[in-house]
C-alpha cells in the first residue's frame, strides 16, 4: 500500500450547497501533499472529514488502506487554520492537556515536551498564561502540540500565518524534518512559493470539486506550453527586433531593450521547437542566457481556477 | 471515558481558578450575611431611638392614657400655655407636642386635640396616639351608656376554628404551606443552579469559540465528549461552590447574629414562610401538644423519596438547560448574540417557579399542579413542590411520579441529542448570527 490516505468519491452537502462533489484523492505514503484551492473551495470541509470532525454524506476515507475509524485520529497531527489556545490557562499545562488529548500519558508529554520547548527556545514560557505570549509565540506552542504525539499523518491549514520570516523558515525546516522521519504531509495552504518549495504532490480544490492532482513535477511538465526566454546581445537592439518579429509568432512574442540587451518572451507555436529557436538566435546574435519557462504553481493554479470559471460560464 | 474525564478536571479547574470565580465564592456569604446584619442592625438601631412627646393636658379625661411604652416616651407638661409648652418641647428636642384643650365634654375635648412637630410626624406616631384617644373615648362613650369596664372586656371574643382529618386526627393548619415552601426551596435550588451555572456553560462554550481552541481539541475528542466533559465540569464547580457557600453563610450568620444578640427565633424555620403559617406556628409554639403535632407532620414527609427525587430532578433537568444553553454558546459568536435564544430558556424555569408558588401552595394535587409536575421543562421545580406532602394514596400518586421521572429522561434524551447536533455544527461556524431557521438545518447535516 503505497498511499497513506485515499479518498473514494466523496459528496459533502450543507443544506443545497455542496462543499465537496465527488472529490477522490490519493495520498502517497512519506510526501508532502500541497491541498491548494481558492477559499470556499472545499479544502477545509476535505480536511475536517480527514479529522472526523465533521462526515461525508457519502464515500469512503481509507486510513492507511483501512477505512477512517475513531481510533486513527491518535495517528493524526491537525493544526487548523483558525487556531487558538484557551487564554488563562497556563502553556505548560495547556501543552499537556492537549497531548493527552491526543492519546499521550502525563509523563511521556512532559518529557517530550520539555525537549520541544528547549528546540524551539520557549523554555521559559511554560509556566506562563497564554495571554501573555506573543502570536508567534502562541503559534509555536501549536504547532508543537501539533506533531508532539509523532502522528503518522500530519495536516497544516495555512501553517505559516502568524509567524514571521524567520520562525516560518524554521517551522518549515521542521515539517521537512518530520517528512524525513517517515511523516506524511498535508499542507493547505495560498501562499504558492511554499508549495513549490516544499510539496511533491499538489491537489487542486474549486468550487467542490477536484480540478487537478498529481505529482507537482509531472503537472508542471504537462503545463510546459513551448515557453522560451533568452537574453540576447547586438549591437543594434533594434534592429535585431524587427528581424525577430518577422520570424517568430508575433501575438505571443514580447521583447524589452535595454541598453544593448534585448531580452525575449516567446512563446513558439508547432513550426519550431527549442533546439530550431537557440540555433537561429545563435546565428543573428550573442546569446546571453536561453531557458525554458517553466509555470510555477502560482501560474497553474490562476490558470487553471480561471478556465474552469470560464467552463461555468 | 479517559478523555471525558481529562475534560471534565480541565472544566473545574479552570472554573475553580478563575479570579472573578473565587472572589464570588468568598465575596458573596460576606455580602449577604453582611447585607442581613446592616438590615437587622439598622432596624434596631432605629426602634431603639425612643421618641419623646410632650403631652400638655389641660382636660380631666386623659389621665393613665399616655403611659411611657418601648416605642413611645411621654413628659407630661403641666401648667404652662400651649406656646411655652410648644417652646420647650423644641428647646429639648422632643418629637412632637400633643396638647389637649379641657373643655366640658369629652367630644369638645377630643375636638380640640392638636399635635405640634418640627417636620410632618410620622404616621406609626400619630396611629398610635390616635389609638390611644380612641380607646379612651370609647371607654368614656361605653362608660356613659352605663357599661362597665368589666362587661367591655367579656365584649371581646377570640375565636380559632379546631381542625380535624377525617380519621380523627387533630390537624394543624399552615402545614402545607410549610411543606410546599420545603419543595419550593428545592425548586428554587434547581431553578437557580440552572440559570446561574448554565450561563457558565454557555459562556465557557463562546470562550471556546472566540479564542479559536475548539477545532484543536474536537480533532482529538467528540464534540459530544467536550460538550458532556463541560457540562459536568462546570456543574461540579458550581456544586463546589454551592457548598462553600452554605457552610460559610451558616458560620458567619451565627457568628453574626450571636455577636449582634439577636433572638434567634426571629430566624427560625418560619422565617420565610407565608404569613397564615408564620401565625400558626407563633400560636402553635404556646402548646406543646401543637408542636408535637407539627413534628409529627414534618416526619411524615416522605424525604427519602424527596431527596433520591431532587437528585434525580436535579441532574436530569440542569443536563437537559444546561446542554441547551451549550447549543446556544455554540451557535452565537459573542454573548450579546445570545439574547434572542435565552428568553424561551427562562421562561419554563420561570413559569414553574410562579405556578409553583401561586397554584402548587394552594392546591397540591390541583390539575394546573398536577399538569406541570408531568411537563418535562417545569417538572423538576413543580414536581419537588408536590412531594413533601407524601406520595401514594393521600399525596403525589406514584403513577405521576413515575410518569414525570420517564417524560423527563425521554425529553432528556431527545433535548441532549439536538443540543449536541446544533452544538456540534455551530462550534464551527464563525462570523454568523444564526436563525431558528438555520439552527433546523443544522439538524439534518450529517
Amino acid at each position: 500500500m503505497s498511499n497513506l490516505l485515499e479518498a473514494k468519491d466523496l459528496y459533502k452537502w450543507y443544506g443545497d450547497h455542496a462543499a465537496l462533489d465527488h472529490v477522490n484523492l490519493e495520498i502517497p505514503k512519506g510526501s508532502i501533499f500541497g491541498l491548494l484551492g481558492p477559499n470556499g473551495a472545499g479544502k477545509t470541509t476535505l480536511i475536517r472529514i480527514i479529522n472526523q470532525i465533521t462526515h461525508p454524506d457519502s464515500g469512503v476515507v481509507y486510513f492507511n488502506g483501512a477505512p477512517l475509524e475513531r481510533e486513527h485520529i491518535a495517528r493524526i497531527g491537525y493544526l487548523p487554520e483558525e487556531r487558538g489556545l484557551y487564554k488563562s490557562m497556563k502553556v505548560g499545562e495547556q501543552a499537556v492537556y492537549l497531548s493527552r488529548l491526543k492519546g499521550l500519558s502525563k509523563l511521556e508529554a512532559k518529557d517530550r515536551l520539555r525537549y520541544w520547548f528547549e528546540k524551539f527556545d520557549i523554555t521559559p514560557w511554560w509556566g506562563k498564561k497564554v495571554q501573555e505570549l506573543s502570536k508567534g509565540m502562541a503559534q509555536k506552542v501549536q504547532f508543537i502540540v501539533t506533531v508532539l504525539h509523532e502522528p503518522t499523518l500530519l495536516i497544516f491549514d495555512e501553517p505559516f500565518s502568524g509567524f514571521d520570516p524567520i520562525n516560518a523558515t524554521m517551522i518549515k525546516d521542521e515539517i521537512l524534518q518530520l517528512r524525513d522521519k517517515g511523516a506524511t504531509v498535508i499542507f493547505s495552504t495560498h501562499r504558492m512559493e511554499s508549495v513549490e518549495e516544499m510539496c511533491d504532490h499538489i491537489a487542486l480544490l474549486n468550487r467542490s470539486q477536484k480540478i487537478l492532482d498529481g505529482k507537482l513535477s509531472d503537472i508542471k511538465k504537462a503545463y510546459r506550453n513551448n515557453t522560451y526566454e533568452a537574453g540576447l546581445l547586438h549591437g543594434q537592439p533594434a534592429q535585431l527586433r524587427e528581424e525577430l518579429l518577422a520570424i517568430l509568432p508575433d501575438t505571443a512574442t514580447r521583447m524589452q531593450i535595454s541598453g544593448e540587451e534585448l531580452k525575449l518572451h516567446v512563446q513558439l507555436d508547432n513550426g519550431m521547437d527549442s533546439r530550431s529557436l537557440l540555433h537561429m538566435l545563435n546565428e543573428k546574435a550573442e546569446v546571453l542566457f536561453f531557458n525554458e519557462v517553466i509555470p510555477s504553481a502560482n501560474d497553474i493554479f490562476i490558470q487553471t481556477v480561471k478556465k474552469e470559471a470560464a467552463h461555468h460560464g | 471515558m479517559d478523555k471525558l474525564l481529562l475534560i471534565i478536571k480541565r472544566e473545574y479547574l479552570a472554573k475553580v481558578r478563575n479570579r472573578s470565580f473565587i472572589v464570588m465564592t468568598v465575596l458573596s456569604p460576606l455580602l449577604i450575611v453582611g447585607m442581613i446584619a446592616v438590615v437587622v442592625f439598622l432596624t434596631r438601631m432605629n426602634n431603639d431611638q425612643k421618641k419623646v412627646i410632650g403631652i400638655l393636658d389641660e382636660s380631666t379625661y386623659f389621665d393613665n392614657v399616655f403611659i411611657t411604652g418601648p416605642e413611645l416616651a411621654f413628659v407630661d407638661l403641666r401648667n404652662i400655655t400651649p406656646e411655652e409648652a410648644k417652646d420647650s418641647v423644641a428647646s429639648m428636642g422632643y418629637y412632637g407636642l400633643l396638647h389637649i384643650p379641657g373643655d366640658a365634654t369629652i367630644e369638645a375635648v377630643a375636638e380640640g386635640i392638636q399635635f405640634y412637630s418640627a417636620k410632618s410626624p410620622s404616621i406609626t406616631v400619630t396611629g398610635m396616639l390616635e389609638m390611644r384617644i380612641a380607646k379612651r373615648l370609647r371607654e368614656e362613650k361605653l362608660r356613659q351608656i352605663g357599661v362597665s369596664e368589666q362587661m367591655v372586656n367579656e365584649l371581646v371574643a377570640n375565636f380559632e376554628i379546631p381542625t380535624t382529618t377525617f380519621s380523627g386526627e387533630r390537624s394543624v393548619k399552615g402545614i402545607n404551606e410549610i411543606k410546599a415552601a420545603i419543595g419550593g426551596g428545592f425548586g428554587y435550588l434547581i431553578m437557580m443552579f440552572i440559570i446561574i451555572y448554565g450561563a457558565f456553560v454557555m459562556r465557557s462554550v463562546i470562550e471556546e469559540k472566540t479564542s479559536r481552541i475548539i477545532e484543536v481539541i474536537i480533532s482529538s475528542v467528540k464534540p459530544f465528549q467536550l460538550m458532556l466533559g463541560k457540562i459536568i465540569g462546570t456543574s461540579l464547580a458550581g456544586i463546589t461552590q454551592f457548598v462553600i457557600w452554605i457552610l460559610s453563610a451558616g458560620v458567619l450568620g451565627f457568628l453574626a447574629f450571636s455577636f449582634m444578640g439577636v433572638d434567634w427565633q426571629e430566624f427560625g424555620p418560619g422565617a420565610n414562610l407565608p404569613p397564615e403559617a408564620m401565625e400558626t406556628i407563633e400560636e402553635a409554639s404556646a402548646s406543646n401538644e401543637v408542636l408535637q403535632l407539627y413534628v409529627a407532620e414534618m416526619l411524615r414527609i416522605p424525604w427519602g423519596t424527596l431527596i433520591v427525587s431532587f437528585m434525580i430532578y436535579f441532574t436530569l433537568g440542569y443536563l437537559i438547560y444546561s446542554s441547551v444553553y451549550a447549543a446556544i454558546g455554540a451557535a452565537v459568536d459573542n454573548e450579546t448574540d445570545t439574547q434572542q435564544f435565552m428568553f424561551p430558556v427562562i421562561m419554563p424555569l420561570m413559569l414553574a417557579v410562579y405556578v409553583g408558588f401561586f397554584s402548587v401552595f394552594e392546591n397540591p394535587n390541583g390539575p394546573i399542579a398536577v399538569g406541570f409536575s408531568l411537563f418535562p421543562l417545569t417538572s423538576p421545580i413543580v414536581m419537588l413542590m408536590r412531594l413533601p406532602g407524601g406520595v401514594g394514596a393521600d399525596g403525589v400518586p406514584w403513577w405521576q411520579l413515575f410518569a414525570s421521572i420517564a417524560l423527563l429522561v425521554v425529553t432528556f434524551i431527545g433535548i441532549v441529542w439536538l443540543a449536541a447536533r446544533i452544538y456540534r455544527v455551530g462550534i464551527l461556524m464563525y462570523g454568523k448570527k444564526p436563525t431558528y431557521k438555520e439552527l433546523y438545518k443544522w439538524l439534518k447535516y450529517k
